[in-house]
């Protein structure tokens, strides 16, 4: 939303400011898999017009803006926490090649597990891949440190990582968007085998251009703007960075701040001499000791916070606490309701007709995963993206017969796209003695995330249509022999299906297909919304 | 309100009841007339039922989007089920707002809902919460309705109106 006041103020969220910060600094493209915290900035890109696109997964996303960035371009990738697992191996070794435009990678970490299957802390990926990390602390940051990672990518020709979390993602708060912005750069590509086959005696002399590129940036980062220190009390000094730095300055307003705006490399000296002008020196950070630990290994005196605080968010709250000494158990809140699965849900009548047979569901990520709570009940597991296939071929392999026979393997069609296309090929590869089944659960959209399209939709992130991935003319081609689509209602007929299947002991995909009913309704709804806009 | 001071607001209720749209509402309100303002809520599941609260900070510098723990002067609660999980958050002295206040002796909800006639209907309690809240802001009326109408298609924008109207009153008489 727009000020009225004639100046120019928005009030935005911190991805809608990556977004309009990536377009405002020129970004040629950029490619990404949705993700919460992450999906919005891609999908705010699209809403104004920016060069967006989804990819199947974040290796890819991440190897699409890498390439861009190897012809000249200002590129984004962007990727939950757990995305960056998936696209670490062209992170690594881009850091080797570097970039001929600029490349930013966002990190966008859930503390507290808002949506994510896990709390990985990813400032800890900075240093294992010598990526500079910057952290924003609120929609403003968001939207000036963008330009400032393409500045920094451009001047060292490196990949940069903008790090946020879920707080500063998702929270709205006032950005003033520069008057003007940058122009597109000239793509071109210049041959530079040395720099870009990374075989051992290339990759060799590139490791020490990282390494004495990031020395460089660490001697720029001591006199960095985006670091500032606000000299309050000599009593206590907070070393901070990103949304724990609001927090902080609310709990002890009266304080002495070190907030960081890079945190990886860290400004050694500016922190040793934050440190010594105060009595008492506390970090104030998220999730696990990245701060402290710099902080100690280079012998700085300070305090960090008790083991209890590693788990959930910060907020204001617990700085209080923390500042306090108080270890005292935190005051336990009534639980909320937890989210469900629509009723009439696909998915459901899926899932409680695996649970019927009584079988062993390896399961995935997805809307289905609420199928582990009553009254569905029927999951038994859920590691990451496209793990259902592998976990299930494993305990094929190894449990008893009669125990084999009945494992299932669970996925969404966005997932099974994501990571599931490779444990197929497994299944064909080393199929276990009693067959296996994967069923794909296709809803026709990533639900989960927001309803984006995907590869199987044959949609893209502009709504323009593309190619349209068949699950079934894959599997096939993959040497599946059985492949069943299912789009009927009936659960007596998917039932007979799936004891079928079982019963044949080869291996089976099936197919579930049934549209999303939120999906279906965001459809009908799509033209009216459109021409209402019109209107307006 | 004297000048430092940051007015906290939580809406709490469940996914698809207007929650968020009802927070952007008063965001808007606070943003157009010149404060700083923060606003957070996690998304994520809400879509499919859960929980969800939203918080609503302005004043002249806003500091953590969150609200801390007994600082909310206001909460809007459109299920009043939601009150207790969100109660943490309120001073002592804060005003909960629950759509059961628009209830006169034996009404239902289902007795709005089945009338045509009638100002309000479970479907629009977010703005006619809002209209209770806003007799206890310092924010214009003007404003306020620039702000409802800029979250809503135009063709609800008239409807709309009466419903923040008929808040209003009802908050006024409170
Ligand atoms: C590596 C990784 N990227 C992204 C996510 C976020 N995420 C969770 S489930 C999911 C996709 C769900 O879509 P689908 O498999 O089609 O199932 P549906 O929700 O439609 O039932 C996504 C994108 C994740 N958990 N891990
Ligand atoms: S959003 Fe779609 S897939 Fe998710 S629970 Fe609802 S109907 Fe099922």
């Amino acid at each position: 939303m727009t000020d009225t006041s004639g100046k120019n103020r928005m009030l935005l969220s911190g991805n809608e400011a990556v977004a309009l910060a990536a377009r405002d600094a020129g970004v040629a493209l950029a490619s990404a898999y949705p993700g919460t915290p992450s999906t919005e900035i891609l999908e705010s890109l699209a809403t104004l017009g920016g060069p967006a696109q989804w990819a199947p997964n974040e290796k890819v996303a991440y190897e699409v803006a890498l390439g861009a960035a190897f012809g000249g371009a200002r590129a984004l990738a962007c990727m939950k926490h757990v995305g960056v697992n998936v696209a670490a191996d062209p992170l690594f070794t881009s850091m080797y090649t570097g970039v001929s435009g600029a490349l930013v990678l966002v990190s966008a970490d859930d503390p507290g597990m808002a949506s994510s299957q896990n709390e990985q802390d990813n400032r800890r990926y900075a240093p294992a891949a010598g990526i500079p990390m910057i952290e924003p602390a609120d929609s403003q940051e968001a939207y000036d440190f963008l330009f400032t990672a393409f500045e920094m990518s451009e001047r060292w020709k490196l990949p940069v990582m903008l790090r946020m979390t879920t707080r500063v993602c998702h929270s709205q708060t006032v950005v003033t968007p520069r008057a003007k912005g940058l122009d597109p750069l000239p793509t071109h590509f210049e041959h530079d085998i040395r720099g870009r086959v990374m075989i051992p005696g290339f990759a060799r002399p590139a490791h020490r251009r990282l390494r004495a590129k990031l020395a460089e940036i660490y001697t720029w980062g001591e006199t960095m703007p985006l670091h500032r220190r606000f000299d309050g009390s000599k009593k206590l000094g907070i070393i901070t960075a990103g949304v724990c730095y609001v927090h902080a300055r609310e709990a002890a307003p009266d304080a002495s701040f070190l907030k960081l705006g890079m945190t990886y490399p860290l400004p050694y000296n500016m922190i040793k001499e934050f440190a010594k002008s105060v009595e008492r020196c506390v970090v104030i950070e998220e999730n696990d000791p990245y701060l402290v630990d710099a902080c100690r290994a280079i012998g700085v005196a300070c305090e960090g916070k008790a083991e209890m605080y590693r788990f959930d968010e910060m907020n204001v709250d617990r700085v209080r606490r923390i500042l306090a000494h108080d270890e005292s158990p935190e005051p336990v809140r009534p639980p909320g309701k937890p989210p469900q699965l629509c009723v009439g849900c696909p998915h459901r009548s899926a899932l409680s007709v695996l649970k019927k047979l009584d079988c062993i569901i390896m399961g995935d990520i997805g809307c289905y995963t609420l199928g582990v709570l009553p009254p569905v009940d029927a999951m038994d597991s859920c590691v990451c993206m496209g793990a259902s296939i592998g976990n299930g071929l494993g305990l094929r392999h190894v449990l008893p017969p009669d125990e084999a026979r009945r494992v299932v393997s669970v996925i969404g069609d966005s997932t099974f796209v994501h990571g599931g296309i490779t444990g197929l090929v497994e299944m064909a590869y080393n199929p276990p003695p009693t067959g296996h089944v994967v069923l794909i659960l296709d809803n026709g959209t990533t639900a989960m995330t927001g309803l984006q399209d995907h590869p199987g939709t044959g949609v893209k992130l502009n709504k323009k249509q593309t190619h349209k991935l068949s699950f079934e003319d894959l599997a096939r081609s993959i040497g599946i022999t059985n492949v069943h689509v299912f789009t009927g209602v009936d659960p007596a007929g998917f039932e007979a299906l799936v004891k079928q299947s079982l019963a044949s002991e080869e291996l089976t995909l099936i197919i579930a297909r049934r549209p999303c009913l939120l999906s279906v309704k965001k459809q009908k709804a799509q033209p009216k919304a459109a021409a209402e806009k019109t209107n307006a | 309100m004297p000048e430092d001071t940051v007015t906290n607001v939580v809406f709490a209720g469940l996914g698809g009841q207007g929650i968020i749209k009802a927070s952007d509402m008063l965001a808007e309100a606070a943003f157009r007339s010149g404060y700083d303002v923060k606003k957070s809520e996690i998304h994520g599941m809400s879509q499919r039922g859960g929980s969800v609260t939203s918080d609503v900070r302005f004043g002249r510098e806003v500091f953590s989007p969150m609200v801390p723990s007994g600082e909310a002067q206001f909460m809007v609660a459109l299920d009043s089920t939601q009150i207790d999980a969100a109660r943490h958050v309120m001073r002592p002295d804060g005003l909960i707002f629950n759509p059961e206040m628009f209830l006169k002796d034996g009404q239902t909800f289902d007795d709005f809902d089945k009338n045509p006639g009638s100002p309000i209907n479970r479907r629009n309690l977010n703005v006619a919460l809002l209209g209770v809240l806003s007799t206890h802001l310092d924010l214009e009326e003007s404003v306020w309705l620039e702000a409802v109408y800029a979250n809503l298609p135009e063709k609800l924008h008239e409807q709309n109106a009466a419903v923040f109207a008929y808040g209003r009153e009802v908050g006024k008489k409170a």
